[in-house]
């Protein structure tokens, strides 16, 4: 397994053990386990769960409608992003800066957060729909926030700074002499963006792309919310397993598992094996051109004021809801009266302050622990390459490891809840008896598994980088390992480490999916009293919880980047 | 009227002036080199003559037409690139052809055009290869194949052999300007290498701090540079500060130097030049100063001692310390001459010029 037997050091055996026994206990075991009892009736192997859920016309129809609606959301989410990042790329104006700053607010909004804010400003009830009503002396609601065009308008907004970031990542990567020469050959600018430029950015096109597609194909609190009649897979093993049906909810889990997967598969073949990395040499830094039509110039503030305003507003909204009184926004366009009492509640409110605590400690401790494992999975997996010789474990097995790494981060937050329920739901499964069903362990646990693969990625992405050769000097100097990594590995890579990690903490706070799943009264996240507020209809409380949610989301990313700073 | 010309160009970015009243014409069929330091504006003003930089003041005018504002896609000038920018989504035959697809060429037309192109830069059969598994040197071929294959009125070229090793550079070099004066063609050639661009160019402009300098044949600006920043730039030169004794009505002035209170004569030519009491540089080249180990009877011969001898191969320099002034002298070879020796330093007046503080 390993290149060169006589090269083992204690370290280097403790971290492999580490790193296998996660990924057996976490990954294979589980996910294993629901294939496993998918394919069984009875204690017989049998194909006969299959033919039951692939019978049933409702099964069928939300494999369609969630393939349907992850297509759909890819072709949107582009036409949104890539025009906006190659506007924002290219060219300065008024404005633009505050609209860059912006733009990635989607992507840190927990999704429960985001269908309530989009509840409160689009939904039949909401502002929107009562000003309109009011503006045109409509009878009723002018539209229902139900059905397709909501969900594909909420899928658009929280999803579009996929394509939005990567593609202006990709821009920026591609050398500025590529166009200049192709300018210069004779091409229109039109035919520089379709000859050079979008093949170059084909890598980051399907990284978004992908990325797009899963998140869409997991998506819950949306189609739960405001999905209406729309039957999509993650919904289906949702109520099987509120009714009890556990063989159901696992046979469907595994099928919505084989769908993602295989768009990962597909999306990977068509990256492009072929590097496409020009030669950087002296580069010519693509400065951004100021727009050369006053008109234009003017259009293009306009769009981005207002595109600031649109990505802002759901938030502004649910701001302004925690302050209405409860029971008291019946008919009106905006609440009529505003307190403090909601926010005064969750503070004096025992239950309150527990689930705050709950979803900080189990947020904390999954990310933690994500980044020490993340060291000892990195340890294993980065390259080092010294003079051609590539040092450490060979191809194949990396490339396992950091597949087995990814798994749970490609497959839906449903489907990881569903696996470790089952294989640690009852005492007495093949690898000891361990119940973490019913225990305050459960979501940590889950969180870990599910986030871990950003904050390895995280981290890898920063030791790669890493010359091998300051760890050499140091080696050279005196240091040992202890030393080495304290004073020079951990230092570099800190940067990298730390935004993983935060990111981690930051979406497991607001986790839903698995959480309402596996939730136990003892380890409550915020995400469910939200749930539950809603369910009530304190619509107030509801909001208030998102927007404390937003603020502590807020302040961790602020002092993370001061932390990056600090030692980087 | 010549075939490119530029008037008053200037460029600034914020508050950086990266050119500055810039005036220059190239011939038809010149070689014409911009030559100067990093940062000198050199090829920002190459970027404004291609279109990739619109000029903040001043015109260009090609064949006597306005080209200012023209974009870069119709002014028809092949540019090879530092890097190259060879489009690594495209194998060599579509790279060469990029030009002539954009401007519509039927099929046939291109592959004749390519197949020619790649036997003028001496790669022939290299269509289907990529660019990936090109060398630097293949690579850089490949870049002037696609830039005449669209058979230019100018051709403009960015530092083309910097990224080159050294061995490969001269070699390079020469074939490139063999190239571009078979196929009769113009060219503007950007270089910091004062080496490379006296032995490409025609005519040469010497740019410093965004400013044109001096242009000229190469032999006059390195014998006759204009500035204090040209015989700086171009090649080494011994500057001596001195200043004027008397204003003899001769032609011949007789100058202190600051260091070593040597006393040299030279002719002046322009009275302006070297006023009274006022301290000026004069300039001679290593190569003009000669040692010997008497007195020489042809003034300007002054005392000192051999601090350094560095061994360069075909050449060695000598550094030589005359009472505080210091000396270099460019030998072929040091003549007995040791460290500690004490000589003579000849500094004959002819080869020695006057340039302004």
């Amino acid at each position: 397994m390993l290149n060169k037997v006589t090269q083992i050091s204690p370290a280097r055996l403790l971290l492999t053990f580490i790193t296998l026994l996660v990924l057996l206990y976490g990954v294979i075991y589980p996910n294993l386990s629901v294939v496993i009892n998918s394919f069984q009736q009875v204690g017989t192997w049998t194909l006969g769960n299959y033919r039951d859920a692939l019978s049933q016309d409702s099964v069928i129809e939300a494999i369609i409608n969630s393939i349907g609606l992850s297509v759909a959301t890819v072709i949107l989410c582009a036409l949104v992003g890539i025009p906006l990042a190659f506007l924002f790329e290219r060219y300065t104006f008024p404005g633009r800066r505050v609209f860059a700053a912006l733009s990635a607010l989607p992507l840190v909004l927990p999704p429960l957060v985001g269908t309530l804010a989009f509840i409160f400003l689009c939904g039949e009830s909401g502002i929107l729909a009562r000003a309109v009503q009011r503006l045109f002396g409509l009878q009723r609601s002018p539209w229902t926030l139900r059905g397709w065009p909501a969900l594909l308008l909420f899928h658009t907004y929280t999803m579009y700074p996929f394509f939005y970031v990567l593609t202006g990542a990709g821009l920026r990567r591609i050398n500025a002499s590529l166009a200049e020469a192709a300018r210069s050959l004779g091409a229109t600018p039109a035919t520089v963006i379709r000859r050079v430029l979008l093949p170059q950015l084909t890598p980051s096109l399907i990284a978004a792309a992908l990325l797009t597609f899963m998140t869409s194909m997991a998506s819950f609190s949306a189609p739960l919310l405001f999905g209406g009649n729309i039957r999509v897979l993650t919904l289906e093993i949702f109520t099987a397993r509120q009714r009890g049906d556990f063989t159901a909810a696992g046979t469907e889990t595994v099928i919505l598992a084989v769908i993602s997967l295989a768009a990962l598969v597909f999306f990977q073949r068509h990256e492009g094996t072929r590097k496409f990395a020009a030669a950087a040499l002296k580069g010519a830094t693509r400065r951004h051109e100021p727009i050369a039509s006053g008109g234009a110039r003017i259009l293009a503030t306009v769009a981005g004021t207002l595109f600031s305003v649109l990505l802002i507003l759901p938030v502004l909204t649910l701001v302004l809801v925690s302050f209405a009184r409860e029971g008291t926004w019946t008919t009106q366009t905006l609440p009529p009266s505003y307190t403090l009492a909601n926010y005064q509640r969750l503070v004096s409110e025992p239950q309150s302050a527990e689930v705050f605590i709950n979803s900080l400690v189990m947020s904390a401790i999954a990310s933690l622990a994500a980044l020490v494992w993340s060291f000892c999975v990195v340890s294993l997996v980065v390259k080092r390459e010294r003079d051609g010789n590539t040092k450490g474990i060979s191809r194949q097995w990396r490339r396992l490891l950091s597949l087995l790494v990814l798994v749970p981060w490609a497959l839906p937050g449903t489907v990881v809840a569903v696996s470790i329920a089952e294989a640690y739901g009852s005492p007495g499964s093949l690898l000891g008896s361990f119940v973490l069903v019913g225990t305050f362990w459960i979501l940590p646990v889950i969180y870990f598994l599910r986030f871990m693969p950003l904050v390895v990625r995280a981290l890898q992405a920063s030791s790669e980088q890493l010359d091998p050769s300051l760890e050499e000097a140091a080696g050279s100097l005196g240091a040992r390992t202890i030393q080495r990594f304290l004073r020079v590995t951990l230092p570099l890579v800190w940067p990298g480490a730390v935004a993983g990690t935060l990111l981690a903490f930051v979406i497991a706070l607001g986790e839903y999916v698995a959480s309402v799943l596996a939730f136990v009264p003892a380890n409550r996240p915020i995400s469910i009293a939200i749930a539950s507020e809603l369910r009530d209809f304190n619509l107030g409380a509801a909001a208030a919880y998102g927007v404390i949610l937003i603020g502590i989301i807020t302040v961790s990313m602020v002092l993370a980047s001061k932390l990056e700073r600090w030692r980087g | 009227m010549s075939f490119l010309s530029l008037k008053n160009i200037g460029k600034s970015y914020g508050t950086t002036r990266a050119v500055v009243d810039v005036s220059l014409e190239v011939e038809r069929g010149e070689f014409f080199g911009l030559l100067g330091p990093s940062g000198c504006g050199k090829t920002t003003t190459l970027r404004m003559i291609a279109g990739l930089e619109r000029p903040d003041s001043g015109t260009i005018a090609f064949d006597n037409n306005d080209i200012t504002n023209l974009p870069p896609e119709r002014r028809g000038f092949g540019m090879v690139f530092q890097n190259y920018a060879l489009f690594p989504h495209l194998n060599v035959f579509e790279n060469i052809a990029f030009g002539l697809k954009a401007r519509h060429k039927p099929k046939p037309e291109m592959r004749d055009r390519v197949t020619n192109a790649l036997e003028l830069v001496q790669l022939p059969g290299y269509e289907k290869r990529r660019v990936d598994e090109l060398s630097g040197g293949q690579q850089q071929r490949i870049a002037i194949a696609r830039a005449i294959a669209i058979e230019p009125d100018l051709l403009l070229f960015d530092e083309p052999l910097s990224n080159l090793d050294v061995s490969l550079r001269e070699e390079t070099r020469s074939e490139l300007r063999e190239l571009v004066t078979r196929l009769k063609l113009t060219a503007v050639y950007v270089t910091h290498d004062q080496e490379e661009a006296f032995a490409l160019c025609d005519r040469i402009s010497v740019m410093v701090g965004g400013r044109l300098m001096q242009t000229g044949q190469p032999r006059d600006l390195y014998e006759q540079p204009s500035d204090m920043a040209v015989a700086k730039f171009l090649g080494r030169n011994n500057l001596i500060r001195a200043m004027r004794l008397s204003s003899s009505k001769t032609s011949s002035g007789e100058f202190k130097t600051l260091d070593g209170e040597h006393t040299l004569h030279l002719p002046v030519r322009h009275e302006e030049l070297a006023p009274l009491n006022k301290p000026v540089y004069l300039a001679i080249r290593p190569e003009h100063v000669k040692l010997t180990r008497e007195p020489s009877a042809n003034g300007n011969s002054v005392a000192g001692e051999v601090r350094e001898i560095v061994f360069a191969g075909a050449t060695s320099t000598i550094r030589v310390d005359a009472n505080g002034l210091l000396l270099e002298s460019l030998v072929l070879e040091p003549n007995g001459l040791n460290v500690g020796n004490k000589c003579y330093v000849v500094l004959s007046p002819e080869h020695l010029t006057l340039l302004q503080g």
